[in-house]
């Protein structure tokens, strides 16, 4: 079981995995998310599916490099397995044709992103997809997610690709044309969706965040995943990961976020002592 | 190794206390803090039972323990026979004898109590399930032959595996689905190493495995599969729920999502069932203040603030708004706290965590409570006193105030009934709830409460199962 069958190297920072997980493969639906362990000494990890393969009974999932258990995750090959994958998890997103959905995904967001966005597309939406990366090379799924879009913009922040400028810059100007937009998706980095929700805030479109505080159990057993939505505390495990990104707290999120710092970068500074393979290509 | 059976003498009060590690050395380490009898202690302590011909202990037992009969073997140096005695109705020897209340259980009801020392039956319990596996004697019985009948037990708590055991005994194949990468429940994540010990779980969660249950981790019931799934696709007789009560409360006040506050739930969990205590060799971390404020007093606290020490903290406080008479935790587990250290701030409850500008614990603010009226429980209610309010100076708070029912199954089995608490309904006889073929036990159908009423379910449910699954009547 849990058994990497293909293995994608987007950047030397990010990494797609198709694993055997039939359980989840057939009951996952968009906006779900799995937890996994890499061994016995792992954490559990949260990661979106990004995909799945019903009849193969594989899932995709896309991470970013970021500490210890996604760099050591990146070194799993075809044949090696994971000690575990649970799913899936969290509320699967709302979607029904509200007319016209404008999907906002930034850096590795873009990822759990377009099971959304194609689910909102199959729903019968007019789909614009907005991505963003910091430069041309972060920048993933741009094939898959223009296969599913009616239109799709790409940003980066340096101007190597794409339009110039930030996913927020695309969606003012998108939220200024004469077309009514229904509803905005958007996942990526807290302070991106933090901005996201300031730009569509004028403009009264309802909008949709998708969530990634620090979980363990993700059963909603131990509260590590809980954030203030509306002044109320919810967990983001169970009662997510999606909310009104109107009601989120993000800078206590953000600040959750920090909360093992320190453990982080220790974990990290070991693992690359003892696994210098796993940092190629990573400055 | 037998000892040589002496004559009775009669009456010997002088119970035979139990070594545990000395306080100074096992605040630094995780290892257990009762060490358990030798084999002439556990012969001595047994020698004191009456072998009452109405043994009135066993009517305190939710397993059913044979109790005089397995002390009587102790006494007769059977140690391996005694612990299969055990097994014979409880499932759990090793644990039970270490974790259950036996001071409101059997050993309240035994007759020697009442001159002040009962028999110390949960102290034998634990001491010939360890020697049972220390020579490596753990046998299984004798299977009956399969009835082709097939039973999903969702949870692998004590109740879990309980009703696993039983049924497994009655020839149904039986698979346990366990959210957790781990199988144990409250067992493996709640309780701390040092109270009870991860391999001794293991060893129970083996010899269920044993008897041929088949335990699958990794599956969320209610998301990989639902309730109804299990009956109608995966080809299951009868469906346990044993869920347990694992949701945390929070108290609401402001500053409980500040960096450095924990539930008791994350911060045992972090420790226990990931190994936190380890990192950065098992990878997940954990924090840990200077001055730690636990708020609550029951078994969860304890853990917590016993917990935080042994991780290195300088203080470590008990924060209960009532009085040290009221605490619900157990006698032992309170002197424990109270030998290894911990500062016990009584009549006190928070109103308020403070953070400093980068969002993390500076202070906790309280106000000072007296007594007032019993409530509803019988306790006397704890009342603000005005104007007393002070700030404690800690940087790390857990919250174990209690926990509640988790959602996740009732809210998928819409035609299962639950109370108005969360909680599933189910016949306290039969643990039969309002969906056919389904049955519920343990923490889920009445609160967080304790290992030994959670196995005491798993044994009526499985009855009742095992009828259900003869008859087919409902
Ligand atoms: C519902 C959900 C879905 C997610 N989906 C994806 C995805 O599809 N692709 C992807 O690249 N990332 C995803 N994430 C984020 C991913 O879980 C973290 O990047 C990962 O845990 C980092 O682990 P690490 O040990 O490599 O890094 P660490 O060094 O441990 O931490 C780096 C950062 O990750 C965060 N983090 C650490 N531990 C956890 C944890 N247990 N849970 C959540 N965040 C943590 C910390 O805030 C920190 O800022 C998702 C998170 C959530 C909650
Ligand atoms: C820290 C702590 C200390 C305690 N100390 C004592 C003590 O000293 N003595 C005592 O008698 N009692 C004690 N208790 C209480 C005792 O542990 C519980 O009453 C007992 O474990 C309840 O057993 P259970 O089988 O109902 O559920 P649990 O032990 O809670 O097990 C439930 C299991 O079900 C799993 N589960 C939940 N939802 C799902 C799902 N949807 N799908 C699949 N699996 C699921 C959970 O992951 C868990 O493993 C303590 C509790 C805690 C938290
Ligand atoms: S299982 Fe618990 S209550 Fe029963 S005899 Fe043993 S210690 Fe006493
Ligand atoms: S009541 Fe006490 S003395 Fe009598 S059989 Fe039970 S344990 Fe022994
Ligand atoms: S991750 Fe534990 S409650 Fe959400």
């Amino acid at each position: 079981m849990f058994r990497v069958v293909r293995k994608r190297e987007w950047h030397p920072t990010i990494t797609e995995l198709w694993v055997e997980a039939p359980w989840v493969a057939k009951k996952h639906r968009p906006g779900q998310f799995v937890i996994v362990r890499v061994d016995e000494n792992g954490e559990r990890v949260p990661l979106t599916v990004v995909d799945t393969d019903k009849e193969e009974g594989t899932i995709c999932l896309v991470f970013q490099k970021v500490g210890k258990s996604t760099f050591h995750m990146g070194l799993l090959n075809p044949g090696d397995a994971f000690a575990d994958v649970v799913g899936p998890l969290g509320r699967p997103t709302h979607i029904e044709n509200f007319g016209t959905v404008v999907c906002v995904g930034g850096g590795v967001g873009v990822a759990p992103l377009y099971p959304i966005a194609k689910g909102m597309k199959e729903a019968g939406n007019k789909l614009i997809s907005i991505i963003g990366a910091r430069t041309k090379e972060l920048l993933i799924l741009e094939d898959k997610v223009k296969a599913i879009s009616d239109e799709l913009i790409v940003t980066t922040d340096d101007g190597s690709y794409g339009m110039h400028g930030f996913v927020t810059d695309a969606l003012k100007q998108v939220l200024d044309r004469d077309e009514k937009v229904d509803m905005v998706v958007s996942i990526g980095p807290v302070i991106m969706m933090k901005f996201v929700a300031k730009t569509c805030e004028p403009y009264k479109v309802p909008l949709v965040v998708s969530l990634n505080s620090i979980m363990v159990d993700a059963t909603g057993m131990c509260g590590a995943c809980r954030v203030s939505i509306g002044g109320v505390t919810r967990f983001v495990c169970v009662d997510g990961p999606e909310f009104d990104g109107y009601q989120v707290d993000y800078d206590e999120l953000m600040q959750r976020q920090q909360m093992y710092l320190d453990e982080e970068k220790r974990a990290l500074e070991k693992f690359r002592e003892e696994h210098p393979e796993a940092f190629q290509g990573v400055c | 190794m037998a000892g040589e059976k002496k004559p009775k003498k009669g009456l010997n009060l002088n119970r035979m206390e139990m070594p545990r590690q000395d306080p100074k050395e096992r605040i630094k380490n995780f290892n257990e803090v009762a060490l358990g009898y030798t084999p002439e202690m556990a012969i001595a302590e047994a020698e004191r039972c009456l072998q009452c011909k109405k043994p009135v202990c066993i009517d305190g037992c939710p397993a059913e323990v044979k109790i005089p009969e397995f002390i009587k073997l102790i006494t007769e140096g059977k140690f391996v026979e005694a612990s299969r005695k055990i097994k014979e109705t409880n499932a759990l020897p090793a644990v039970c004898g270490r974790v259950c209340p036996q001071e409101e259980q059997c050993e309240v009801l035994c007759v020697l109590h009442k001159k002040g020392a009962p028999v110390a039956i949960g102290r034998l319990e634990r001491f010939v399930a360890d020697y049972e596996a220390e020579v490596g004697a753990i046998e299984v019985p004798e299977l009956p032959p399969r009835t082709g009948k097939r039973v999903a037990v969702v949870g692998s708590g004590p109740a879990g595996l309980t009703v696993a055991a039983d049924l497994a005994l009655m020839g149904h194949e039986v698979v346990i689905f366990e959210a957790l990468h781990k199988a144990g429940g409250v067992l493996v994540y709640g309780i701390p190493e040092f109270r009870l010990p991860k391999a001794i779980v293991q060893r129970e969660v083996d010899y269920i495995e044993k008897l041929g249950v088949k335990v699958v981790c990794d599956v969320v019931i209610g998301k990989t599969f639902t309730v109804d799934d299990l009956l109608n696709e995966e080809g299951f007789d009868a469906v346990f729920l044993g869920v347990g009560a694992g949701l945390p409360w929070f108290m609401d006040i402001p500053g409980e999502n500040l960096n450095g506050v924990y539930s008791a739930n994350e911060f045992l969990t972090r420790n226990n069932l990931m190994k936190a205590y380890l990192f950065p060799e098992y990878d997940t971390p954990i924090k840990v203040g200077r001055k730690v404020a636990v708020v609550g007093g029951g078994n969860v606290a304890m853990d917590a603030v016993r917990t935080a020490l042994r991780l290195g903290a300088e203080e470590a406080h008990i924060v209960y708004r009532r009085s040290r008479a009221e605490m619900p935790a157990r006698e032992e587990e309170i002197e424990n706290a109270e030998a290894e250290g911990v500062i016990f701030d009584l009549l006190v409850n928070p109103v308020e965590i403070l953070g400093d500008e980068k969002g993390w614990v500076k202070g906790m603010k309280c106000i000072r409570m007296e007594l007032g009226e019993p409530d509803e429980s019988g306790r006397r209610r704890p009342v603000p006193i005005e104007g007393s309010e002070f700030v404690m100076d800690v940087d790390m708070v857990v919250m174990a105030i209690g926990t509640g029912a988790n959602p996740l199954v009732p809210s998928t089995t819409p035609d299962m009934e639950t109370n108005r608490r969360g909680y599933i309904v189910a016949d306290p006889e039969t643990c039969k709830t309002t969906k056919k073929g389904v049955f519920a036990g343990g923490d889920i159908i009445r609160g967080a409460a304790t290992v030994i009423l959670a196995v005491g379910d798993g044994k009526k449910a499985a009855r009742a199962i095992d009828h259900y699954l003869k008859t087919g009547e409902w």
